[in-house]
């Protein structure tokens, strides 16, 4: 028998069937299930249409009313309140509102309920932010997260994977985000469907946990069903951190079959800009220089990571957003907010004329706290820059990493972060 | 549950000469905060048919006739990828969108599609061009696609072959979801688990 990917071995432990190989069909057991207050209230519905009367498991649910959340209008508050209320009558302890919890994705991580082998099933495209992990995460509609809900269990086609190969040390403002949008721009949007991307290689070592997530989190703008970081010291450290039960990471065999294989180096990268209306529409940043923003917005569940806020915080500290600019601050989970409060990042924001928001998907795919109007133009460190996605059609989105975005914020317009940050007025 | 068992779909074609077709177009968010309601049809493509007025555009495919009527679209490569929403699939069934021909579709879409009874088509793409241009060509179009046979009918009577994973498509033929189907095994369930839990001797 020829050797096993990390994505086979993850879904053969967790199928009924107890083997799987890329092509196959499995029933998959998930360890979590994840839903938000938009794809929640959908399959409570179809999960009492089905005749379901209890979840399989309430301690392995977990909803999270993050997209609009705190609700923007009685028809937001309506959907919470469906999330709220089905919670409340299955005894589903995980339930998290503004003020407790955060963004899905970010916060399952940090509850400590993904680690080494995990799979989460998630009612939500970037559910793949738990390959970080060295785990599965994979993204479903509504209607098959209520079966999900219901049984405990889906079917699902194993799918085949493709092997990014990692090597070098990203040189100065190159972030995990970049590592993404290279990687994007090279097989595009649908290069990696019916696939999952597997990570690894020697250059995971200078890529921390949050770099990883920022990584994984796109895996789906290359079309991935889901994608899957090897393990190593760092994600161990971090399970233990976390308060996840250890466990070993899975890794490849060696003669695993890859349906394709991609070498990055991080040291010849450079920062990235995703033009609109594509996240595989990457260009170095110098060849933006002198695009300008109306909005600079760092958040989401790809980069609203204390990494991210302290990146912010280091080119702001002693500058000021640019006049006529508006810059929105989304510090991903609850404890990510506490955590840069303590550290003092959001005093340096707000001396610097951005707004902190709560934690919340916000304005990200249009819903609120920063919807852009006709005409403008904004950069963030969000995952997608469709047309529209933002607020108005006729508006557009740069996507670049807390660097880049911040220094478009004290310029005014899109520049290296390098020269920002060689002018004066930072605080040493 | 059971729904209209879907087996053939025959009706007017729109070419849709659009890639990277994502689920923020077909439904944008703002949207998704309303339960499902008889309105999803007007949310379908909202932003690229309608000012901001409210106004149709008129250059938009879907606002001019004949294709107003579209039950078939002819995409291009790369249909429904980004946001899960499962809003994306009531959408085009609420307009009367039955069937959707791309080179590709996302992953999600695609599962969410077929779990609705609405048809992802995949061809190859010199295939998808080739109808888009013959329907836009020659309005009114009609395409035939035939589950039951995989095959899809051009209006010059070209027959296309496409595929479309087993289980979903017997879902779809007898109109049940994966529960229904599995409970009309029932009987042969029920044997064989009697069977499994009598003892050997």
């Amino acid at each position: 028998m020829s050797g096993r990917t990390i994505t086979e071995k993850i879904i053969a432990a967790h199928s009924a069937e107890g083997a799987a190989v890329a092509g196959g069909i499995v029933t998959l057991r998930p360890d979590v299930v994840l839903l938000n207050d938009v794809s929640g209230p959908l399959a409570f519905e179809q999960f009492d249409a089905m005749g379901a009367t209890r979840p399989f498991d309430p301690a392995r649910i977990v909803l999270v009313a993050d997209h609009f959340a705190p609700a923007p209008d009685i028809t937001a508050a309506g959907a919470i309140a469906m999330t709220r209320d089905f919670a409340r009558r299955h005894g589903i302890a995980h339930f998290y509102e503004p003020g407790r919890g955060g963004i899905e994705h970010t916060l399952l991580a940090e509850l400590g309920m993904v680690g080494h082998g995990g799979i989460v099933f998630g009612a939500d495209s970037h559910t793949c932010t738990a390959g970080a992990f060295n785990a599965l995460g994979i993204g479903f509609g509504s209607t098959d997260l209520a079966g999900a809900l219901a049984l405990g269990q889906l079917w699902m086609r194993v799918p085949e994977s493709i092997r990014v190969e990692l090597t070098g040390t990203p040189g100065p403002y190159v972030t995990g985000k970049d590592v993404i949008l290279e990687l994007i721009r090279r097989i595009s949007s649908d290069g990696a469907a019916d696939a999952s991307l597997e990570f690894g290689g020697p250059g995971l070592d200078a890529l921390p946990m949050d770099a990883r997530m920022a990584i994984a989190n796109m895996a789906v703008e290359a079309g991935a069903d889901t994608c899957v970081f090897e393990g190593d010291a760092q994600s161990g450290a971090d399970m233990a951190r976390r308060g996840v039960p250890a466990a070993p990471a899975v890794t490849a065999d060696a003669g695993a079959t890859y349906r394709q294989r991609i070498a990055i180096d991080l040291g010849a990268l450079s920062p990235l800009v995703a033009k609109p209306p594509s996240p595989a529409a990457g260009v170095p940043v110098e060849a933006l220089r002198g695009q300008k923003v109306d909005q600079v917005y760092v958040g989401n569940c790809s980069n609203g990571t204390m990494t991210d806020l302290r990146q912010v915080a280091e080119l702001l500290r002693g500058r000021q957003v640019a006049p006529g600019v508006r810059m929105v601050v989304v510090p991903a989970t609850q404890k990510i907010w506490r955590q840069a409060l303590a550290e003092g990042l959001l005093d340096v924001f707000a001396e610097a004329g951005a707004a902190v928001s709560p934690p919340t998907c916000g304005a990200c795919f249009g819903g609120h706290m920063g919807i852009l109007a006709a005409g403008e133009t904004a950069i963030a460190t969000t995952n997608r820059n469709y047309r529209g996605r933002m607020g108005h059609p006729e508006s557009q989105v740069f996507l670049a990493n807390a660097w880049v975005a911040t220094a478009a914020a004290i310029a005014g317009e899109i520049v290296p972060p390098g020269e920002v940050a060689a002018m004066p007025g930072g605080a040493a | 549950m059971s729904r209209q068992p879907v087996t053939r779909i025959e009706g007017l074609a729109a070419p849709f000469d659009v890639s990277n077709v994502d689920t923020d177009q077909i439904i944008p968010a703002r949207f998704l905060r309303r339960p499902r309601d008889t309105q999803y049809g007007t949310y379908l493509f909202h932003d690229l048919r309608f000012d901001e007025a409210g106004q149709e555009r008129p250059d938009f495919i879907l606002n001019r006739p004949p294709f107003r009527q579209a039950a078939i679209l002819v995409a291009a490569r790369a249909f429904g990828v980004g946001s899960s929403r499962e809003a994306a699939v009531y959408a085009l069934q609420a307009y009367g969108i039955r069937a959707v021909v791309a080179e590709t579709f996302g992953d999600i879409f695609f599962g969410n599609a077929l779990k609705n009874g609405l048809l992802p088509v995949r061809l190859p793409l010199s295939t998808v061009n080739a109808l888009r241009d013959a329907v836009a060509a020659s309005p009114p179009a009609r395409l035939a696609i035939d589950l039951e046979r995989e095959e899809l009918v051009a209006p010059d009577g070209a027959k296309h072959a496409f595929a479309v994973p087993a289980f979903a498509r017997e879902c779809l033929l007898q109109g049940q979801d994966e529960i229904g189907l599995t409970l009309s095994f029932l009987p042969q369930i029920e044997q064989f688990e009697a069977r499994r839990h009598t003892p050997t001797v």
